[in-house]
């Protein structure tokens, strides 16, 4: 620890760590919790506003970690909980408007909304990383801009495909396809013994976006290029197309309709026998005296690879960032330097039961991933992660294209035949470069 | 030493004092309350229609630039076609349905108050509600009319209601008809009550037939209150936003968007205020226009008096 501390201050990037080593007093209780880089001020309170929880062990965990962090510094934290879909507008106001939570655990490109209104975390993130096996790029994606951390990456939502084992062996496979190909042959034959496989092309804010960033990153297609130029009229978005359209042909019919928790209704009620979806369906299945059986079917797998040769996919992934109007940056900073300590980090884990991956690979050894065969593909969510947006930069443009449904029209519209491939490609490369401008 | 002149009474004195000095006190909360709530809400959503604000960040006058944009949209093209084609269908239906009901309650019905009462339950149940109970009604899998006509052997698979767009737009209209057919019916039922039975008495004595009473008597007397009643009903059918986003969020493809959810998508989620907010200002020409066709329109005085 005191190498790394070292470390630290030699490259002059703890200005904060060299307070702590000045500062006149350590607080004994966080010495012993392993030599803590950031003290909080005192008599530091803070706010962290987050969203509602999914996993009420998830819930518990982390609620456990914050009493621990309170009665090992006396800083109380105060959580808030907003629906996933209020955080963003909440936190950019008190971003704006410099007062309100002090911290906020939010979605996707949410920091890169506002940049200049967060502290500057590179100090507490290097040090995590350097003590913790690294960040996975894709989760240090959504933290990072021009080389500083504006935000602490804290999870991928994994996202994997889960089937019917049974279906699958009566459609004549004994493993499940890892190509996109064999995922195709593979859905018209579920189709054709009326089992057939169902991913939304609807307005699912989590599900839908996932399925068809997936269709078009495997096919090597992107949004824009790292120039940020709209770069989404090309042979490998039509390539992409043209793939949805025949899967779409051999999925159940109104996918177009789906929103957010269609998939896991048809699932459940054994309409559909394959989809993709976080961990908790197999959960709510296996919940239920009535779907046991069906859970005890489950198999989990991650999405095939596509022609660019390896596992893509977007996921959803939360940050944790602090407001430079917080009063107690260092308290704050404490706070996200105890809740990854591999105690409380590894708890939290596995409270989530696979929900949430690890954004640190330290924490890849997590006995929750191999506690059940089902939660394996989950456990890669963080590594195949790729940002949203890819391969521009993140900020309101890829935020803006990914909330207004950009990338999930083109898609839809093409596999129902309302536009041609090329229409709706030009259509969807008109609202990108509005966003892009 | 001359006289000086009587000093004038206290401002304040001779504010309370006046007639009109009063009268303004009295509007003066009334005033502030419309101005905090209603004049400066709408004042600011025009100028951010002008601005390229985004959430969390103060915009820049961009002047027309989001109109020219927005002319050029096809999905905003689309939005405006859906809002136009729900309101004069759903409005259309919820009248006709609702006057028909109102003219069967205010007839000598046994059980007429249990029947005047149960029909304002769809009124009643919140709007998210009986929504998420149509959400079922029209799911792809699961739809009970789907599942009867299945079991009846008319039809072979689900009815797709809420994934073609044609299916869609009818299922959600569907539903806002549903909900708004109480509003309708008992506002034209309270009107048809004020409505003399002596003037039916003397013209069914005159020989008119039940049509000639109606057409003659009864609708003309009815005519403010079906202004009034159907302005309402129109403007908030134009602004229907629960209903929608709960069935389809605008979905499949943007076929059921109306003008108040693209709005609410660009702005909040995807946090384009200037844009979103000049949506929502395209939707006042369309709403002033439907407030003015029923004030003047519905309501002349010639028409009401039953001159041709």
């Amino acid at each position: 620890m005191s190498i790394d501390r070292r470390k630290l201050l030699q490259g002059g990037a703890a200005i904060a760590a060299g307070a702590v080593l000045t500062s006149p007093f350590i607080r004994p209780a966080l010495a012993q919790a392993g030599g803590a880089m950031f003290t909080p001020e005192e008599g530091a309170s803070l706010r962290l506003l987050r969203w509602v929880p999914f996993v009420k062990g998830e819930e518990d965990a982390w609620n456990a970690n914050t009493k621990a962090f309170t009665e090992a510094t006396g800083v109380e934290v105060r959580i808030d909980q907003e629906s996933w879909e209020d955080v963003r507008p909440k936190a950019a106001v008190a971003a704006n408007v410099g007062s309100g939570p002090d911290m906020v655990m939010s979605w996707f490109d949410d920091p890169f909304q506002y940049p200049d209104k967060l502290v500057d975390v590179t100090d507490l993130c290097t040090m995590l990383g350097e003590k913790n096996g690294g960040w996975y790029d894709g989760l240090r994606g959504y933290g990072e801009q021009d080389g500083k951390f504006i935000s602490t990456p804290l999870c991928a939502i994994g996202n994997a495909i889960c089937y019917r084992d049974s279906h699958m062996k009566a459609a004549g496979f004994d493993t499940f396809p890892t190509d996109t190909e064999g995922f195709l042959a593979l859905c018209t034959a579920l189709k054709e013994k009326g089992t057939p496989a169902g991913f939304p092309f609807g307005k699912a804010v989590g599900d839908g976006n996932n399925f068809v960033h997936w269709l078009l990153w495997s096919h090597g297609g992107q949004t824009v290029n790292e120039a940020g130029e709209v770069a989404i009229n090309s042979p490998e978005t039509a390539a992409a197309i043209e793939y949805a359209k025949k899967l779409y042909a051999v999925f159940v019919p109104g996918t177009e309709s789906w929103l957010d928790i269609n998939n896991n209704r048809a699932f459940l009620a054994g309409d559909i026998s394959l989809t993709a979806n976080g961990v908790s369906l197999y959960y709510a299945a296996m919940k239920e005296e009535a779907t046991k059986a069906l859970g005890e079917d489950i198999r989990t797998s991650n999405l095939p690879i596509g022609p660019v040769g390896k596992s893509i996919e977007l996921h959803q992934t939360s940050t944790i960032s602090i407001f430079q109007h917080c009063k107690f940056p260092n308290a704050a900073k404490a706070y996200l330097e105890f809740m990854y300590q591999p105690d409380q980090m590894n708890a939290w884990l596995t409270g989530a039961s696979a929900y949430c991956c690890q954004a640190l690979k330290g924490f890849a050894d997590n006995p929750v991933w191999t506690s059940n065969p089902i939660h394996a593909p989950y456990a890669k969510a963080s590594e195949s992660l790729r940002p949203n947006g890819y391969a521009g930069p993140l900020g309101p443009a890829s935020a803006g294209v990914m909330a207004d449904y950009v990338l999930v029209d083109m898609f839809a519209e093409a596999v129902t035949g309302q536009r041609s491939t090329e229409e709706a490609i030009a259509n969807a490369e008109r609202r990108i470069s509005r966003y892009y401008r | 030493m001359p006289d000086l002149p009587e000093p004038r009474a206290p401002f304040w004195r001779r504010l309370v004092e006046s007639r009109n000095g009063l009268g303004l006190l009295f509007m003066l909360p009334a005033a502030v309350f419309l101005l905090c709530f209603l004049t400066y809400p709408l004042g600011l959503g025009v100028w951010l229609g002008f601005t390229d604000a985004r959430i969390g960040r103060a915009g820049q006058w961009i002047g027309l630039e989001n109109y020219a944009w927005l002319m050029d949209d096809p999905v905003f093209w689309l939005s405006v076609f859906n809002t136009l084609f729900y309101t004069v269908v759903a409005s259309i239906l919820k009248f006709g349905l609702g006057l028909w009901l109102a003219l069967l309650l205010n007839r000598h019905l046994p059980f007429k108050n249990f029947f005047r009462a149960i029909i304002l339950l769809p009124w009643v149940v919140p709007t998210v509600l009986s929504a998420l109970a149509f959400w079922w009604i029209f799911d792809s899998q699961f739809s009970i009319i789907s599942w009867v006509l299945m079991k009846w052997g008319l039809i072979s698979q689900p009815i797709n209601f809420l994934g073609d767009p044609w299916n869609a737009r009818l299922s959600v209209m569907a539903a806002n008809v549903w909900r708004g057919i109480p509003f309708v019916a008992i506002s034209l039922l309270a009107g048809l009550q004020t409505i003399p039975q002596s003037l039916n008495e003397a013209a069914a004595i005159d020989g008119a037939t039940p049509w000639q009473r109606f057409r003659r008597v009864t609708l003309p007397l009815l005519t403010p209150i079906i202004a009034v009643v159907m302005t309402f009903s129109v403007l908030f059918t134009f602004t229907d936003f629960q209903l929608i986003y709960v069935l389809t969020r605008g979905g499949p493809v943007n076929a059921t968007h109306l003008m108040a959810t693209l709005s609410f998508q660009r702005a909040i989620p995807g946090g384009q205020l200037g844009e979103g907010a000049a949506i929502a200002v395209a939707m006042i020409p369309f709403l002033l226009a439907a407030i003015l066709f029923s004030f003047f329109g519905l309501q002349r005085r010639k028409w009401q008096q039953g001159a041709d």
